[in-house]
């Protein structure tokens, strides 16, 4: 027997037996009764006052200005992250640093164990200084631009602009919105494909928010890209041609990203793609003084204690085993030397693909375990400046052009940190879609360092 | 806490996360995306949070606290939505909270600026609570474009207050308190003017609402429920099917008892 | 019907009446529910750079729809 609220269903059905015509009634009626109360409350003074949004969408949404806009406001962001970020991190570093050479006045003082002395400040203390020194200033600056943009409401336009190439690929256009999110956190942008509302769409979406890089990668490619690429030329150009080199590193993440959803959609995500609608809504004012609160109290605090909170046990852990001997070597560079040949391959060396491998709890740790692991194979005992980690990589440890270049695709192509994955393992509920996540990007990562390796020994170019 | 939704027994507020602490009445805010509900959420519970200008930014529900009068309301942040009649998950939650968890208000957060398109939310609200209060937000971007909107007439109109907002300066804030407090405590009794739907349609809503309340008593909207099962919604009747036993279950023991 | 065209083919810049929605199921209650309600006229805006989506004003608010959607939109000039 059926229950008695399905009784009524019945009973609703026989009377109004048309179910659109009855939709179409309810939503006219309540839409006719909206417009009766506004037509009878409101008043509009002024009909022709300038409207100000459809005036700016009109450049911003152009076909000819559409797109060189976009480009150039995500490199003027990077541009003015890269610029302003140097001389801060270099204080920072100079100044952190400093407190390592009192500490360990401290130490040698109290006559404490060396071990201790080891495993406190070089191990937990100088991960947290790199970690300070090389994420805070570059997120205090990308932050409250980002979340400017966020506010002005710009995004929306952005998805507007893209959403022909994400259709193309299978696609829903809001992925460029929890794309934008991922530059943030990929915990976060995981979190904002809630938004899309087809599980198709969505599992798209998911499985390569990881292409864009997040606050955590953000450095390393500064770093690398100020050190090696902008380094490389005059200095008067060099953020430039470092800001390029990051720019150019997203828009490659993008296509990417346009290619594996394009690709899913195609095989193990079949489907057509869902309605689509969107909302423009008008550019409003934002508070500056509220969104640089915001954005450095609720982001860069929030993502640095995160960061720092890993680092510190993992310094340590890594300090551990960089010390630990088996044999005449230590546990560190024997993993090292054993994954040596595999990361040849992709235009890396051991230590580097190591400090990915134990940077899977959060990215941030990867440059400072790699530093560190540098470190102790050698005879330096400071690193305070960027002219430091240059001479260290370059002259100590043999890296070139070619090395920072896969490091840098490795470091935007590889799985997801913990939290990441921990949060799609919650959405989705599947291991099967969190493999997925580890595999495709890691695969991709692997595929592209190894090709652009190939090439550029092949050609000569190193 | 974040928007775990499922669609198993929605009847109390407890599936819905929140832990009442007795006689602390619940205030939801609703309102189509875009209108400044989250800054009205942070002004009034001082919660600071991020809220971004494009569609679907609050993907987690957001709950805060203030204190009004040395009273603590509890405001939960429903996702912006722009009817409650498809059937995305936002809107689903949004609506299930509103008839389900029964709040003590459900203000309606409404762009002055777009005042038609948004009062289609409030006249969907209202035909599941009476208990409504429209805030007509962004009032101040309002008189910027020059739109004036005659407050009294529109709440003599609808039936239910209607209180003028600019929740980025704190204007209209304490307005909007002191007028979620008069409702609670019965000092205003907001009756609202309901949509009326063709001959027809009314024909059957009357019909079927005759043989709702003799199942599911007066807790719930009759005359919405009829329009929803006059839409054939299948999801809120499945949800209707879980209140209906247990609403069962009540009444059985309410005779034992006697 | 003279002049009758679907809302993807009519120019931007240009206003159009809408007569009927040609959807079922969930687009059909998506595009009402977005206020493409017969009787409601609807302003054609920008295009998006590639073409598709194009963006309208709907009672007030401005949103992008995909030419698979509004093309099941039957209008009047």
């Amino acid at each position: 027997m059926s229950s008695p609220i399905r009784q009524l269903l019945d009973e609703a059905a026989k009377s109004c037996p048309n179910q659109n015509e009855v939709r179409d009634n309810i939503v006219k009626s309540i839409y006719s009764s909206a417009e009766n109360i506004t037509s009878n409350t409101q008043y509009v003074e002024d009909k022709k006052s300038t409207d100000w949004s459809r005036k700016i969408d009109n450049i911003l949404t152009s076909p000819i200005w559409g797109f060189p806009i976009m480009l150039a406001l995500l490199t003027t962001v990077f541009w003015i992250t890269i610029a302003g970020a140097n001389v801060p991190s270099s204080m920072l570093a100079t100044g952190l640093f400093w407190i390592e050479d009192r500490l360990t006045e401290v130490f040698m003082a109290l006559n404490a164990p060396g071990w201790l002395r080891g495993f406190l400040v070089t191990g937990v203390y100088r991960s947290l200084a790199w970690v300070v020194s090389v994420m805070l200033p570059p997120m205090a600056i990308f932050f409250p631009i980002f979340t400017l943009l966020e506010d002005l409401g710009y995004l929306p336009r952005v998805a507007f602009n893209m959403d022909r190439f994400f259709k193309k690929a299978g696609a829903h256009g809001k992925q460029a919105l929890t794309m934008s999110m991922g530059f943030g956190c990929n915990a976060a942008g995981i979190i904002s494909c809630r938004i899309i509302e087809s599980p198709r769409e969505r599992l798209i979406a998911i499985l390569t928010n990881n292409f864009v890089p997040c606050n955590g990668r953000f450095p390393i490619l500064i770093a690398l890209a100020t050190i090696f690429i902008g380094g490389s030329v005059a200095a008067s150009i060099s953020s430039i041609i470092a800001t390029l080199t990051v720019a150019g590193l997203v828009v490659f993440g993008i296509t990417i990203t346009l290619f594996i959803s394009w690709l899913l959609s195609k095989t193990l995500l079949k489907g057509v793609p869902s309605s689509f609608t969107l909302e423009l809504p008008p550019y409003r004012k934002p508070k500056i003084g509220e969104v640089i609160v915001r954005s450095i109290l609720d982001r860069t605090i929030f993502v640095l204690t995160r960061a720092m909170i890993i680092a510190a046990p993992a310094g340590g852990i890594v300090w551990i085993m960089a010390n630990t001997m088996v044999g005449d070597t230590s546990l560190l560079a024997a993993f090292a030397s054993w994954l040596n040949p595999f990361a040849q391959l992709m235009g890396m060396d051991g230590f580097i693909l190591t400090a990915f491998i134990l940077g899977l709890p959060a990215n941030e740790i990867v440059f400072p375990i790699l530093i560190m692991s540098y470190i102790s194979g050698s005879g330096m005992l400071e690193l305070s400046s960027l002219e430091a980690l240059r001479h260290l990589l370059v002259d100590e440890n043999g890296w070139t052009w070619l090395t920072a270049l896969c490091t840098m695709v490795f470091a935007l192509c590889h799985w997801p940190c913990g939290t990441t994955l921990y949060t799609i393992q919650k959405e989705q509920h599947s291991w099967y879609w969190t493999f997925l996540a580890i595999a495709i990007p890691t695969a991709v990562g692997i595929v592209t360092c190894m090709i652009i390796n190939l090439l550029a020994k092949g050609f000569g170019l190193v | 806490m974040g928007l775990t939704y499922q669609s198993t027994g929605i009847t109390s507020r407890e599936n819905f996360n929140i832990t009442c602490i007795s006689n602390e009445p619940v205030i939801a805010l609703a309102g189509n995306p875009n209108t400044g509900k989250s800054t009205l959420f942070n002004a009034l519970t001082g919660l600071r949070q991020h809220t971004g200008n494009w569609p679907g930014k609050t993907v987690l529900q957001s709950k805060g606290t203030y204190i009004y009068n040395t009273r603590k309301y509890l405001v939960v942040d429903l996702p912006g939505t722009y009817s409650l009649l498809a059937n995305s998950v936002e809107e689903e939650v949004a609506r299930d909270f509103i008839c389900f968890a029964k709040p003590e208000v459900t203000i309606v957060v409404v762009d002055s600026t777009c005042m038609e398109r948004n009062l289609n939310m409030v006249l969907q609200v209202m035909e599941i609570t009476s208990n409504v209060i429209v805030c007509l937000n962004l009032i101040d971007e309002a008189r910027r474009k020059k739109i004036q909107i005659d407050t009294e007439k529109l709440s003599r109109t609808l039936g239910i207050p209607v209180i003028p907002t600019a929740a980025r300066n704190k204007e209209g804030i304490e307005e909007l308190m002191n007028t979620t407090n008069k409702l609670i405590s019965g000092q205003i009794k907001p009756r609202p003017n309901l949509v009326k739907y063709d001959k027809k349609l009314e024909d059957a809503i009357l019909h079927l609402e005759s043989k709702i309340k003799p199942l599911l008593g007066d807790e719930l909207s009759t005359r919405w429920i009829a329009l929803r099962l006059l839409d054939r919604d299948t999801k809120l009747i499945s949800a209707l099917e879980d209140f209906y036993d247990k609403h069962k279950i009540l009444e059985m023991s309410k005779e034992v008892m006697a | 019907m003279k002049g009758s065209i679907t809302l993807d083919t009519v120019p931007s810049n240009t206003f159009a009446l809408i007569t009927s929605i040609n959807a079922d199921g969930p687009t059909r209650r998506r595009l009402l529910d977005l206020g493409l309600v017969p009787g409601t006229r609807v302003e054609v805006l920008q295009r998006s750079p590639m073409g598709d989506p194009v963006a309208y004003n709907i009672r007030g608010a401005v949103i992008a729809l995909r030419k698979e959607e509004s093309s099941q939109v039957q209008t009047s000039r």
